[in-house]
Parts: C-alpha cells; sequence; structure tokens
C-alpha cells in the first residue's frame, strides 16, 4: 500500500509540475494576474507530493519491504537503521528521488519566501522550476521508478553496497544534491530575466543568497565525499580526479565564479548579461554532471545498474535545458542594458579576474574529462586522463588566482589603488616570506615548490586577516576602537575574509600531505614494528569481531614514539559482508593535531604474516578544515543584514552608502 | 580611458587567459595520456617497451603467484592472448582470480608488463567498462557476468 501511495504522489506531483511549468508563463504573457499567481501555490503543493513520495519511499526501507525491488536490491534487514535510511539515496532510483525532493523543497521556499519579488519574476521563475522537476519527475517514472514490486517477495534483501555502508554517505550526497540542485534557482531566475527581457541591480541581490547557500553546501559535500573516500577507500588519497569528482568540482568552480560576479552586478550594476551566462552553466554543469554520475557513461561506484534508457533520458534532458537555455541566452541577452563602467585596476577588475581564471580552470577540468568520452566516441580509441593532466593545467591557472585574491577585498570599487593594495599587503607577504624561508631551513625533503606553495598559503591566509585588520584599523586604533569597528562591520565582510582563510588552510593542506607525506607497505607478522616519521608502529595481532551484518578481521596496532612512549591504539579491519560476498578493507586513522597515521589492513599471506599500508599524513585535516572555514564564512556572509533584509533599495541611495563606506 | 579601451583591455585579458588555458592543456595531453589497451591489442598494435598503457582483461585462474615481500604475479587474459603481470604491493580488496582487472604500467624488455597500479574496483558484481568491451570484442564474454548480480537469493526464513 505504502509503495502505492508514494508512487500515485509521485504521478500527482508530475502532473502540478506540469501545471506549474505552464500556467504563469500564460500568465506572464497575457498579464492575467490571477494565472500569474498560481505558481506559488502549485509548487508548495508539488513539494508537499513529492516529499510525500519521498517519505513512502524511505518508510518501505525502514519497513525492510523487500517486495519493492529497490527495496530488496539495496537494503537488509540486519542493517543498522541509520543506513537502511541511507541506503534511500545509495542507488540510482532512490538518489534521483532525493534530487527532485530538494528542487521542490527549493521551489517551495521560492514560493513560500519569495514575498518581496516582482510578481512576474517570481511566476516566471517558478514556473522554470516547474518544467525542470517536471522533467526529472518523468525520468524518474518512465525509466527509474523506485516503486516497482516482485511478484514473489523475496526473505531478505541483497544489501547496500558495503562501501557504501558509512556516515560519511548519510551526510555527502544530501550536501551535494543540495549543491546542485540549489544552483537551479539561479538558473531559474536567469531564464525568467532573460524571458521578461529586463534585469537590474535587485536581481543580484535576490539570486545571491540562493548562489550562496547552494555554493556552501557543494563545499561541504565536496569535502565531504573527499574524506570519504580518503578513509573508506584505503588508498589514503583525499583527491583522485575522477570523472565523478570532477563532475562536482565544475559546479563549484563555475559557482564560485557566480558568487562573485554577482557581487559586482549587485554593487555596480556591471557584468550583468556575463552574471547570466555564469547562472545558466553553473546549473548546466550541475546537470552534466548528473548525467555523467548516473547514466553509466562512466565506470564508477556511483554509476550503479546501466540502463542505456536512461542515459539517453538524462542527455535529452541535458540538451533541452542547456541547449534552450542557450539559445535564449543568444537571442535575448543583447537585449539587457550594459551597466556601470570601472577601471581595469578596481575591485570589479579584480573579481573579473577571478572570474576568468576560475572559468578557465573550470574549462580545463571540462576538457579533461570530457576529452576521453569524445574521443572513444569518435574514434574508439581509449584512453585515460589522470592526475598529471589536471595537475599541470589546473595547477598553473590557480596559482595566479591564489596570489591577487588578497587583493581583490583591499581595492575600492570602480577605480582601485594597486600600489596601495600592495602596500597594506606588505605584512602579509614578509610573513609569507619568512615562511618559505623557514620550511626550506626547517623540513628535508619534498618537490622544490613546496615551501613556496607553503608561501601562496601563508600570503592568503594572512591577506584575509589582512582585510580584517584594515577594516577595523585594529593597529592603529586602541583595542576598544578597533573591536567595537570589528563588531560594526558589515558581516558579509567577515565571511568573505573566512572564506578566503578557509581556501589558505586547505591550500596548505594539500600542499603538506602531498609533499611531505611518506608510506610503508609491508608485509609483517605479529610483534613486528614499523617506523614512520616520527612514530614507531607495533603489530600485535589479529582478532575476530562480528557486526550486525559483516564479519571483522581486526588487527592490532600499537603506536610509540621511538623513545618507548605509549601514544595510542589503532585497529584497521578487513570487514566481510557475507550477504553481497564482499570484503572491504576499513583503515584505522589517529588523529595528531591536524596530522594522521593511517592504517590500512591487506592480504593475510601464507606464512601468517599480514599486508599492512601505513601512512603519515602531515597537515591533512587542514584540507577539510578549510572547507569548513569557507562554509563558515558562507553562512556568515548569508547572516548579513543586506541580504537577510533584502529589500532592495533604488539604486540612487545605494550609490550614496557606497560613498560613504 | 574610454569605455572603448576598457572594453579592449577585459576582452584582451580574457583571450589571453583563454589561450594559457589552452596552452597548457595542449601541453598536458602531450604528455599524460594513457592509452587502454587488452592483451590481443598489446600483441597485435606491437606496443612498444616502456610506453605507459593501462591493461585490461581478466586475471587467468590459477596464474595468480605471491612472491617476497608483497611480490606478485599474475596473468591478464582476454582469451586468446595472455600477458605475464608482476605487480608489488597491496592488492585491491576485489582482486581475484578470474575477475576483471585493469593494471597500468609498461611493459619491459622481455613482455612481462610490470604494473605501478592495479585500479580499485568497487563491487563484486562490477567488472570494468574497458574489461566488458575488450571481452566482448575478443569473443569471450559471458551474459552471466552481468545476470549474476541481478539473481535473487533465496532467502532464509526471517
Amino acid at each position: 500500500m505504502i509503495p502505492e501511495l508514494g508512487h500515485y504522489a509521485l504521478m500527482l506531483a508530475f502532473g502540478l509540475a506540469l501545471i506549474q511549468g505552464t500556467m504563469p508563463i500564460v500568465g506572464t504573457r497575457t498579464k492575467d494576474p490571477v494565472l500569474m499567481s498560481v505558481a506559488a501555490p502549485v509548487a508548495l503543493a508539488q513539494f508537499a507530493f513529492v516529499a510525500i513520495a519521498f517519505l513512502a519511499l524511505a518508510e518501505c526501507y525502514v519497513a525492510s519491504d523487500f517486495s519493492v525491488l529497490n527495496v530488496f536490491e539495496n537494503s537488509n534487514s540486519q542493517m543498522p537503521l541509520i543506513y537502511r535510511l541511507t541506503s534511500v539515496w545509495g542507488n540510482h532510483e532512490g538518489s534521483m528521488m532525493l534530487w527532485i525532493s530538494i528542487l521542490a523543497f527549493f521551489g517551495a521556499l521560492v514560493a513560500a519566501f519569495g514575498n518581496n519579488l516582482p510578481v512576474v519574476l517570481k511566476a516566471n521563475a517558478l514556473a522554470v522550476q516547474g518544467w525542470i522537476a517536471a522533467a526529472f519527475e518523468l525520468f524518474i517514472l518512465m525509466t527509474s521508478n523506485p516503486f516497482l514490486r516482485i511478484p514473489d517477495a523475496p526473505f531478505e534483501g541483497r544489501d547496500l553496497n558495503p562501501i557504501l555502508q558509512d556516515p560519511g554517505l548519510a551526510f555527502h550526497p544530501p550536501m551535494l544534491y543540495l549543491g546542485y540542485v540549489g544552483f537551479s534557482i539561479a538558473f531559474s531566475f536567469a531564464i525568467a530575466a532573460l524571458l521578461e527581457g529586463r534585469i537590474d541591480a535587485a536581481w543580484a541581490r535576490w539570486v545571491r543568497p540562493w548562489v550562496l547557500v547552494a555554493w556552501m553546501c557543494l563545499t561541504l559535500g565536496i569535502a565531504g565525499g573527499s574524506y570519504w573516500s580518503y578513509y573508506e577507500l584505503g588508498w589514503g588519497g583525499f583527491w583522485f580526479w575522477d570523472p565523478v569528482e570532477n563532475a562536482s568540482l565544475m559546479p563549484w568552480l563555475a559557482g564560485t565564479a557566480l558568487l562573485h560576479s554577482a557581487v559586482v552586478m549587485e554593487k555596480r550594476a556591471a557584468l550583468k548579461v556575463w552574471t547570466i551566462l555564469l547562472a545558466i552553466l553553473t546549473f548546466s554543469l550541475s546537470l552534466m554532471g548528473t548525467f555523467l554520475v548516473r547514466s553509466g557513461v562512466l565506470t564508477s561506484v556511483h554509476a550503479f545498474a546501466v540502463d542505456p534508457r536512461r542515459g539517453i533520458f538524462i542527455l535529452a534532458i541535458l540538451v533541452l535545458f542547456i541547449g534552450g537555455a542557450l539559445s535564449l541566452y543568444a537571442w535575448r541577452a543583447p537585449l539587457l542594458k550594459q551597466g556601470g563602467l570601472f577601471a581595469p585596476i578596481s575591485r570589479e577588475g579584480a573579481l573579473v579576474f577571478n572570474n576568468l581564471f576560475l572559468t578557465s580552470a573550470c574549462a580545463t577540468v571540462l576538457v579533461g574529462t570530457l576529452y576521453p568520452l569524445a574521443l572513444q566516441a569518435l574514434t574508439g580509441e581509449k584512453i585515460s586522463v589522470g592526475p598529471p593532466f589536471f595537475d599541470s593545467t589546473f595547477g598553473p591557472l590557480f596559482v595566479p588566482l591564489m596570489l591577487v585574491m588578497p587583493f581583490g577585498p583591499l581595492m575600492g570599487w570602480k577605480r582601485g589603488d594597486l600600489l596601495g593594495a600592495a602596500q597594506r599587503l606588505f605584512a602579509a607577504a614578509m610573513l609569507s616570506a619568512v615562511a618559505i624561508a623557514a620550511t626550506f631551513a626547517l623540513v628535508r625533503g619534498g618537490p622544490v615548490l613546496a615551501p613556496f606553495g607553503v608561501g601562496v598559503a601563508v600570503f592568503v591566509m594572512m591577506g584575509a586577516a589582512t582585510d580584517i585588520a584594515e577594516r577595523t584599523m585594529i593597529l592603529r586604533l586602541p583595542f576598544r576602537a578597533a573591536a567595537r569597528r570589528a563588531i560594526g562591520l558589515p558581516r558579509s565582510a567577515w565571511g568573505t575574509a573566512f572564506a578566503h582563510f578557509g581556501i589558505g588552510v586547505t591550500l596548505l593542506g594539500i600542499i603538506g600531505v602531498t609533499a611531505w607525506g611518506s608510506e610503508r607497505i609491508a608485509a609483517i607478522k605479529p610483534g613486528q614494528s614499523l617506523t614512520i616519521s616520527h612514530y614507531r608502529v607495533t603489530f600485535d595481532g589479529t582478532f575476530n569481531r562480528a557486526g550486525p551484518n559483516y564479519q571483522d578481521i581486526v588487527g592490532h596496532f600499537t603506536v610509540r614514539r621511538p623513545n618507548g612512549q605509549f601514544v595510542g591504539v589503532l585497529e584497521p579491519s578487513h570487514r566481510t559482508f557475507p550477504a553481497r560476498d564482499m570484503a572491504v578493507t576499513e583503515a584505522a586513522l589517529m588523529s595528531r593535531g591536524v596530522s594522521q597515521i593511517y592504517v590500512s589492513l591487506g592480504d593475510p599471506n601464507p606464512d601468517g604474516s599480514v599486508a599492512v599500508r601505513l601512512y603519515y599524513k602531515p597537515h591533512v585535516l587542514m584540507i577539510w578544515l578549510g572547507a569548513v572555514f569557507m562554509f563558515f564564512g558562507g553562512g556568515l556572509s548569508l547572516s548579513d543584514r543586506r541580504l537577510r533584509i533584502g529589500a532592495p533599495r533604488p539604486a540612487k541611495t545605494r550609490a550614496a552608502l557606497q560613498a560613504a563606506e | 580611458m574610454t569605455r572603448k579601451q576598457r572594453r579592449l583591455v577585459l576582452i584582451g585579458g580574457g583571450l589571453s587567459v583563454l589561450a594559457v588555458a589552452v596552452a597548457l592543456m595542449l601541453n598536458a595531453f602531450r604528455g599524460s595520456i594513457v592509452f587502454f589497451n587488452s592483451p590481443t591489442d598489446v600483441v597485435e598494435n606491437h606496443v612498444e617497451p616502456g610506453t605507459r598503457i593501462r591493461l585490461g582483461g581478466l586475471v587467468k585462474d590459477g596464474s595468480l603467484v605471491r612472491g617476497k615481500g608483497l611480490r606478485v604475479r599474475f596473468v591478464v587474459t582476454d582469451g586468446s592472448r595472455d600477458i605475464p603481470v608482476t605487480y608489488q604491493g597491496l592488492l585491491p580488496d576485489l582482486f581475484r582470480e578470474g575477475q576483471g582487472v585493469v593494471a597500468e604500467g609498461a611493459l619491459d624488455g622481455s613482455g612481462v608488463f610490470k604494473a605501478d597500479t592495479i585500479l580499485a574496483k568497487h563491487d563484486a558484481t562490477y567488472m570494468p567498462k574497458e574489461v566488458v568491451d575488450a571481452l566482448k570484442k575478443s569473443g569471450h564474454w559471458k551474459d552471466d557476468y552481468a545476470q549474476r548480480a541481478a539473481l535473487p537469493v533465496s532467502g532464509r526464513i526471517k
């Protein structure tokens, strides 16, 4: 009964999405306020029915209803409740359900809280949301129905893929999807603006919070996925330049560019046409990510059972939406009026620089990801484009971005003072030079360029601190006055500083772990030790342990200082899941400050020894800590009074306020 | 500066960044691309020793030999041709005889493939797509590779 209810609710939601996609558009064409006002309640109703469908599927999983094919294939009654819930989106059908649930949720938010939006813009934007929802709901109903029943219900399910049975998976896909789908709002607003043929600075103010929320979630989602693959796949790598990872990185790069160009548009009414294009491209990249991951074009853990019909369907959605949006853009964008002027050396100029490099970096990732697919389709030749490609294209494009980043916030709008900014960054540059010298002096080994990388990271972090120090005048005013200024600073200024600081932190982590990480692989017997960095790790033996739906062979390792001082115990395991006849390696981690010791178990050998992979990962936690800083900075910026109140002021008063800043 | 000059600076800057990006990509494409080959491809295309390739096929039954210090030897086959492979390090969890595998490395002078990476697979029923295609091409693909996953298991009584 429950699955049928969910199925029916999904069909109703599809019907409502069709109404949401057509009525408001007709309304805006015929200037009929009644038809336009249909948009908001229908969007809310559509969300309600999608939510019912999603909850119905979740209930099937929680109740272990194996008469539902999707539940049978991906769940098991022995699994803990948390994994029965996360297996809802640990498979193709369920993850698409999550996708449309989040889409409908965002649509409902616009409908419920968009009271200060112009009526026409709101109606058009919700209509575009309706089209996207209709397309994906039809996709689910036609090719990926999660509510299909099996005539003879089996007694037990086939279990979730063991490597997906992990707390990280409770959090990574929803965050990623919040990011992907959150950009649909920017897309819908962009299309709505093009349909109307009118756009102003206020548009950027309405769109910016949505972009910010999507960007924050995507940042955390990518970081979560990276941490998951770091500890779960047992290789100790945090980023593989795998096409699936690239699929999430591309919208992030484009979304970061969009976030910055929207600032220019909001403050200076410039870069309108470019911002619209970025909004379209960012969501297009999100859609493409969905296509790459879900269609089975790529072989990976994310491309579950492969059905060619699905690939073609998503490709059709992709062509329709991206092609349609770009055609509309080509046709209508020339109508949009050009905005404010600015000198190349100015805050706007710095943000344009940021946009240029971010989009170029995004383009290199796109080429590296799609080139093998294109080559195979055209010539049948199979190639792989691996980390060396991305390291030698993405890296050089990111260095100038990092070097210029601290200058941006220190420059004035319209016309900046490069020399003045450079003088204010003098202390940051000096600290970075000290960091380079200290790294050369104190750390042995590693690539020659690594200390310079540390210097860049320190420059970025200190640059962010300089911005705050300058704004609060902490070095010139007495502390009390500076503190008052610090409280009075716009939250978005703090947000910028935190997010930029976070980039520096992440960079430092990446450099630390790639340049100075060490690895030992060996077959050792109980009682033997391995030395890594300044730790001695002793293998004490193995024992068996039973989990709810798995068996562990646990290795017991003791970590000591070279002088014998006890540090801690590591228990990596070899985990076998009988339901799938499959084994995974569960690595064990020990954090020492922001560095980690990482052990994973390999195969036991006939002579009683066990293969062991032991890593020392210096500064590795900073990679994800930086992402948390970025998320926090985004949150601060989101809480800025300007965005919270959101009432767009007329352009004239805003210009006056600007001058006073 | 006039409006026109400013626009020229912007467009010029944009184009030059784009040119740098294209140059970087072209340069990277020359050095960092790895071709995928089945054992038959390796023999028929006369892959030069020392060229980095990916070798994909099935691990031949009974061919896995574990040596000292994590050294392993096995044979990758596509049914028509066999290539001996050596590797030092930990094998992925799902490395098994009779299963698909993708190894990255290069041939040495004596026709032995020295792998430095054995690609991890994620699922017992999952077969690397390149391997599937290679097997299909050589006529050794068995449909039960795909169907094994779809058969419902007979469940215990709850």
